[in-house]
């Protein structure tokens, strides 16, 4: 799939979470949400965990949504924490989703 | 216009993950591949989409915009930009050839810079981790015919390299290990992965607790008693079972993922495993490797390391190499605002690194050597269409274990589209004549 096909925005601007956590957050599945950490945030879509995750524990898959709040600080190694990152999660009924064209618009327009 | 016959092309080389599976049956009508069988999801995912989403030409940035632009201009204005910056980034070498690989260095030498591989945000941590402690390994063949215990940590094969389990662990048919009653599964992930769901046991670990554990099961191997009783949320008996069946196995296994690398610690979790697997070959027999990514990430390291002495990361900027990973490494070099240019072949780091790191790229010219339209296209300055490697372009890649295979193209690339490693050498040739003006 290219990185252009809505098979590929599907997939990969999302959030998965643990279903209780959702509830509790009352967030329905499929709802957008916000991700915030330290460096930044992302709006992408709720879903719950296809591969069982305790709670507290969120999932996103490897790509250019994920990395708007990943921080760049690599400790002296060359490689940035990708995973075990603190976020929270906030429902986001009223945004949208960045396609990619206008996620890497918005990123140049940041440089 | 006759068509070609249809062929079935056997034993293909896949050329998407690490594991690079020989046994693709590739059947091609009319130039185009048709079908492809005993590949999984993401090779017939490759294979039956390579041609979709392509550039038929290369592009030039033009008063803001990317246009359509020949061949020869793109060779120029990309030279031009390699050969005027004071400290340009090469990029990407891991979904490509060694020969690209080898070329990509060559220009490198030219134009000084840094040449980094997407190791560096992969198994980067893995190769710090090797040069402290060393590594116990062997090919996958040994894998297959001995092992008896395989212990898959922080690392999701189902998903990442999804024919692994089936020919090279647990699923396959070895000659001293018949089937999967004759080996036992582990599984130690932060969640129940879709591969923890086909061990035999899972164990369950808290994020960033990896380094803690590996230390409780090195202590428990050794025989020291375990002063907690619950240990990066793994209770402390549960690690004392582990160890017994690490030290009473055979053949033992450890791959690991960026569940190691990615996470608190990164070289450190990865020094604890290596020396873990150290400590247990007093007792037994006991192997380590990392499950490598894109497909030829280990030849992109081999190649580097055969040429500049060093596997990632590498400053070429003085005149001679020069390795320092937290200092030449893609992301700090972006991160700090030190180059003023650079060249992407197979790969997408615009999609792939922290958002701070892209915004550099977007500041400086970039020019991108890649099949398909990525994240960087937006942002590049030159776009080369390039012809896939393992489909419509040869070249020697190396498999997770350091195997050397050779991939042969099963269909012909589009007219006029060349190889990154034609690509590379024409802007090298070009680089060369400016820098003999300079």
């Amino acid at each position: 799939m290219g990185k252009y096909s809505e098979e590929y925005f599907r997939n990969v601007a999302v959030c998965e979470l643990n279903p209780e956590d959702l509830k509790s957050l009352g967030i329905s599945p499929g709802q957008n949400v916000k991700i915030t950490t330290k460096t930044g945030s992302v709006v992408v879509k709720s879903a719950i965990a296809s591969q069982v995750s305790q709670r507290g524990i969120i999932f996103m898959p490897y790509g250019p949504w994920v990395n708007m709040v990943i921080a760049s600080e690599t400790h002296g190694t060359g490689m940035p924490s990708m995973k075990g990152v603190e976020a929270e999660v906030t429902g986001a009924a009223d945004e949208k989703i960045l396609d990619l064209q206008t996620l890497v618009k918005e990123i140049a327009k940041e440089a | 216009m006759t068509k070609l016959p249809k062929t079935v092309i056997p034993n293909v080389i896949c050329t998407f993950c690490g594991s690079t599976c020989d046994d693709l049956q590739v059947t091609v009508e009319d130039g185009k591949v048709l079908s492809v069988r005993s590949g999984c999801s993401s090779s017939l995912s490759k294979y039956l989409n390579y041609s979709a989403e392509r550039y038929n030409s290369p592009r030039v940035r033009k008063n803001g915009e990317l246009h359509e632009a020949t061949y020869d201009d793109a060779v120029c204005r990309s030279a031009e930009i390699l050969a005027n910056a004071k400290y340009p980034l090469l990029y990407g070498w891991s979904s490509t050839s060694n020969e690209a690989s080898r070329a990509g260095i060559e220009l490198a030498e030219w134009v000084g810079g840094v040449i980094d591989n997407t190791t560096t945000v992969c198994h980067g941590p893995t190769l710090l981790g090797v040069h402290d402690v060393g590594e116990v390994t062997a090919t996958l063949g040994e894998i297959v015919h001995r092992a008896d215990l395989v212990i898959y940590w922080g690392s999701n094969p189902v998903h990442s390299h999804p024919h692994h389990i089936m020919r090279y662990t647990s699923m396959s048919t070895g000659r001293f290990r018949l089937s999967k009653k004759n080996r036992t599964m582990v599984v130690v992930d932060v969640r129940k992965t879709d591969t923890a769901k086909l061990a035999d046991q899972f164990i369950q670990i808290t994020p960033n607790g990896d380094y803690e554990l590996m230390c409780a099961l090195r202590m428990a191997a050794r025989g020291d008693e375990l002063e907690q009783d619950v240990i990066s949320g793994v209770p402390a008996e549960r690690i004392e079972e582990l160890a017994d069946l690490m030290i009473s196995c055979e053949f033992g296994v450890i791959f690991f993922g960026l569940g190691l690398t990615m996470t608190e610690g990164r070289h450190r979790n990865v020094d604890v495993a290596l020396s873990l697997v150290q400590d247990l070959n007093a007792r037994t027999k006991f192997l380590i490797m990392p499950m490598r990514g894109h497909f030829n990430v280990a030849g992109a390291n081999e190649v580097s390391a055969w040429v500049t002495g060093y596997p990632y990361a590498v400053d070429l900027s003085q005149g001679y190499p020069r390795y320092n990973p937290g200092d030449t490494t893609a992301i700090d070099v972006l991160a700090r605002g030190d180059c003023d240019a650079a060249l992407v072949v197979a790969s997408d780091p615009v999609a792939n690194f922290p958002v701070n790191a892209s915004r550099h790229l977007a500041k400086i010219p970039v020019i991108t050597i890649d099949p398909h339209p990525s994240a960087t296209t937006p942002i590049s300055e030159v776009v080369f269409p390039s012809t896939v490697v393992g489909v419509e372009t040869g070249g020697c890649i190396y498999r997770m274990d350091g195997v050397a295979e050779m991939t042969k193209p099963v269909v012909a690339p589009p007219p006029g589209l060349r190889s990154d490693v034609e690509i590379l050498r024409d802007i090298l040739a070009h680089v060369k004549k400016l820098k003999a003006v300079q």
